[in-house]
């Protein structure tokens, strides 16, 4: 469709302005023409109006990815997509309003360092990567696969989440998939595309960590991992080559940076991170971050290793996936809140064997271990009091705690919360680091006051986003006398 | 509108009470029976007296090959199919009106973009099985010749619950719905959907299966309910019907 000019009106809605021009689609901004008697009142939040550059004239199969995007944007809840308002009649006049969102692109960061010649540091890129993950998996919770991460349509609002737009290469499980073909095909934005989308493969969650794993490898060095292939030879590339180690361009880059991001590119889904929250987790945690050699080699994979891998990657053909719901479910995100004041061993006995079993034996879910602390501990002036020492002292009892827990089969993390209300800050962490169980003592001796005072577990379990597991101290069998 | 749509009951009171009331309380404001109302299960008559009173009440009923059967039992083969088995002991459980009822229902029914058949469009009377994107693209497309407003086509005769679409390839593709979330099925595209079975589930699972057509919203539920089962297997082995017939029931196959 040409050019809507302000003051247009398209199915009662009043064009503002024209605010990106792209290649597919024009976006305005746009209000509602309400009259004093008639008309939908305005949603409460600006609007902003995608019409794609087709019309269903120009051939049905260029709007189906329009169509997509309507259905999925409708679907999706939370904060980070915009919410959906109306969508056009796709034979008639296709359109979608949604949200507009006041927010800063991605590529504004990309930008800024490429005209500053300064490169982002470490933790901005971080807390990018990780307010992206946090967007990412809450749209994999949903059934949903972005399949076009890219960062000009990643938004990071002021306060420092993020919003994902732009769903019509996305997928979802509870959908039949408009864009499948029989005989499957590459469907993405071939600088951030997965291995197995090149193939064909699409509904993989692990598909936009890798795209992640791009972004963050910009923002890390400048530089494309893979290029910007034009061939789809160039495009296998990434089935079997490991790019350039992130610190060849950027010596100064730390270790854990490199890790993180080397791991979202590994070639196969299995070698990434098992969620999106899982890589949350560990950007939120740089200094417990496990480096392995992946994080401090400096030299690219030997030409033997990628012959071997190029070899394997000539037979690598299409396998569908399960449910995204399916699979981040296998790995989920156990919260384990552990007391030390007044505890006995038995509860901490208890907790440990809970939390273990919650882990499932399945390898891949991930562990935060949590402890709340009251500030009064850390307000005096001495010196075994400041902030910094207790802190350490806790996360050597939660280190201590969480022996025995295997860390090779799941990541493991230890926090130390101060805060005055328990309850409120358990709840905040669950929220805010998409916890999937929470594991914490019964505290069976309160039961008596339950009517009266709320117990903490009683309140975290009334609030909690997710499973909660009241643990009672038990030893097992083998340890009575 | 929000249409209901039930196959394949055979028989099967325990499960049919049980997907009626379900989808009336969901909001249901017209019922389609797809067929196959007898056969197999130990209540024929009560399930073709329940179905008279609906059709009475409004609901579109169109006829299954087990119904025909019922009415027109085969004459007894040296290796009688399973369906065989039970027609003869079906036909007389049946009253003279029942069978006459039976034996009167329509093989489709079209109302505007919706056609409505037992197994496939592509000769009705055959009742070929649409297990794959061949059989559903010969039935919708037999839909559209019988139609050109054909948009939905909606049968049962399976006893699971597919939807076959239009990707961007030339053929159709077979999507396997999740239960009880509503799919959009946008009248601009053609759909063909097997509705599975309220009587006899053979995917693995005992819930009783069928849909919701939200045909204001352009959604098709598949919906799955638990039913009391046992209570069903139970009257199979009363009415001295094969174990076998029973035993199927728990295991869904
Ligand atoms: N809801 C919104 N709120 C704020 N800005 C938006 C919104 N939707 C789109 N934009 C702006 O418009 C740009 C393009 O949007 P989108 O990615 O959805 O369209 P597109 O068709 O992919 O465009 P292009 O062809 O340029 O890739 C976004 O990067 C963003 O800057
Ligand atoms: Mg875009």
């Amino acid at each position: 469709m040409k050019l809507l000019e302000p003051g247009a009106t398209l199915d009662g809605f009043v064009v503002d302005a024209c605010i990106h021009s792209g290649g597919m689609a024009h976006i305005y901004s746009v209000h509602y023409a309400t009259t004093a008697t008639s008309g939908p009142s305005d949603p409460g939040f600006p609007m902003a109006m995608k019409v794609p550059r087709m019309t269903a004239g120009d051939g049905a199969e260029n709007i189906v990815g329009f169509e997509v995007e309507q259905q999925i944007l409708r679907s999706l809840k939370g904060s980070h997509v915009p919410r959906f308002v109306a969508a056009g009649d796709l034979t008639r006049v296709p359109y979608l309003v949604m949200e507009y969102v006041q927010a800063k692109q991605l590529q504004h960061w990309l930008d800024e360092a490429r005209e500053t010649r300064r490169p982002l540091d470490p933790a901005t890129i971080a807390r990018l990567g990780e307010a992206v993950a946090r967007g990412v998996h809450s749209l994999h919770q949903q059934n949903v696969v972005h399949h076009d991460l890219k960062p000009a349509n990643v938004l990071i609002r002021d306060d420092g989440s993020a919003v994902l737009l732009d769903f019509g290469l996305s997928y979802h499980g509870h959908f039949p998939d408009l864009l499948a073909e029989e005989l499957r095909k590459a469907i993405g934005s071939p600088t951030w595309m997965a291995p197995e989308q090149v193939v064909g493969v699409r509904g993989d969650p692990r598909s936009d960590i890798f795209a992640i794993g791009v972004m963050l490898y910009e923002l890390a060095t400048g530089e494309l991992p893979f290029g910007n292939p034009q061939t789809s030879g160039g495009l296998r590339q990434r089935l079997w080559m490991d790019p350039t180690p992130p610190r060849q361009h950027r010596p100064d880059l730390p270790p854990w940076m490199q890790e993180v991001i080397l791991r979202c590119l590994a070639p196969e889904a299995a070698g990434r991170y098992a969620s999106a929250a899982h890589l949350a987790g560990e950007l939120a945690n740089p200094e417990q971050i496990r480096v392995t050699e992946r994080g401090t080699r400096s030299k690219g994979t030997s030409w033997r290793v990628h012959f071997k891998r190029w070899i394997k990657a000539v037979g690598m053909a299409y396998k569908p996936s399960p449910l995204p719901t399916v699979q981040i479910d296998e790995v989920p995100i156990v919260m384990v809140a552990v007391p030390f004041k007044g505890a006995t061993d038995v509860t901490l006995y208890s907790l440990r064997a809970a939390a273990q079993r919650s882990l499932g034996s399945r390898a891949g879910a991930r562990l935060a271990c949590v402890t709340v602390i009251s500030p009064s501990e850390t307000s005096g002036t001495e010196a075994a009091k400041s902030e910094a020492s207790v802190h350490t002292r806790y996360l050597e009892l939660l280190r201590q705690w969480a022996q025995g827990i295997d860390t090779e089969k799941h990541q493991l993390s230890l926090h130390v919360l101060e805060a005055g209300d328990v309850a409120q800050a358990l709840l905040d962490y669950a929220r805010g680091n998409q916890v999937n169980v929470i594991v914490m003592g019964a505290a069976t001796h309160g039961l008596a006051l339950q009517r009266i005072v709320q117990t903490v577990p009683m309140r975290v379990a009334m609030d909690a986003p997710s499973t909660v597991i009241l643990v009672k101290a038990e030893l097992p069998f083998s340890a009575l006398a | 509108m929000k249409l209901a749509l039930l196959s394949d009951i055979h028989s099967n009171v325990q499960a049919f009470d049980t997907c009626v009331a379900d989808a009336t309380a969901r909001g249901a404001t017209q019922f389609a029976l797809l067929g196959d109302f007898v056969g197999y299960g130990a209540n024929p008559s009560a399930i073709v007296q329940r179905v008279m009173t609906m059709v009475d009440a409004g609901a579109w009923a169109i006829k299954g090959n087990h119904d025909d059967m019922a009415c027109h039992v085969p004459t007894a083969t040296s290796v009688p199919t399973r369906g065989e088995i039970t027609a003869a002991w079906t036909h007389a459980q049946l009253s003279e009106s029942e069978r006459a009822f039976l034996d009167a229902l329509p093989l489709t029914h079209q109302d505007g973009s919706l056609l409505l058949v037992h197994a496939s469009a592509d000769s009705p009377e055959r009742w070929r099985y649409v297990y794959d994107a061949r059989g559903a693209a010969a039935s919708l497309a037999a839909a559209v010749g019988l139609s050109a407003d054909s948009r939905y086509v909606f049968g049962g005769h399976v006893h699971e619950q597919t939807l076959y679409y239009q990707g961007r390839g030339h053929d159709l593709l077979r999507f396997m719905p999740t239960p009880n979330v509503p799919i959009p099925l946008p009248p601009h595209r053609r759909w063909l959907a097997t509705i599975g079975s309220v009587g006899q589930p053979r995917d693995g699972r005992a819930e009783a299966m069928y849909a919701l057509f939200d045909r204001d919203a352009s959604a098709l539920t598949f919906v799955r309910v638990p039913y009391d089962h046992s209570a069903a297997a139970a009257a199979i082995r009363a009415a001295g019907l094969p174990d076998f017939f029973a035993d199927r029931l728990a295991r869904g196959e």
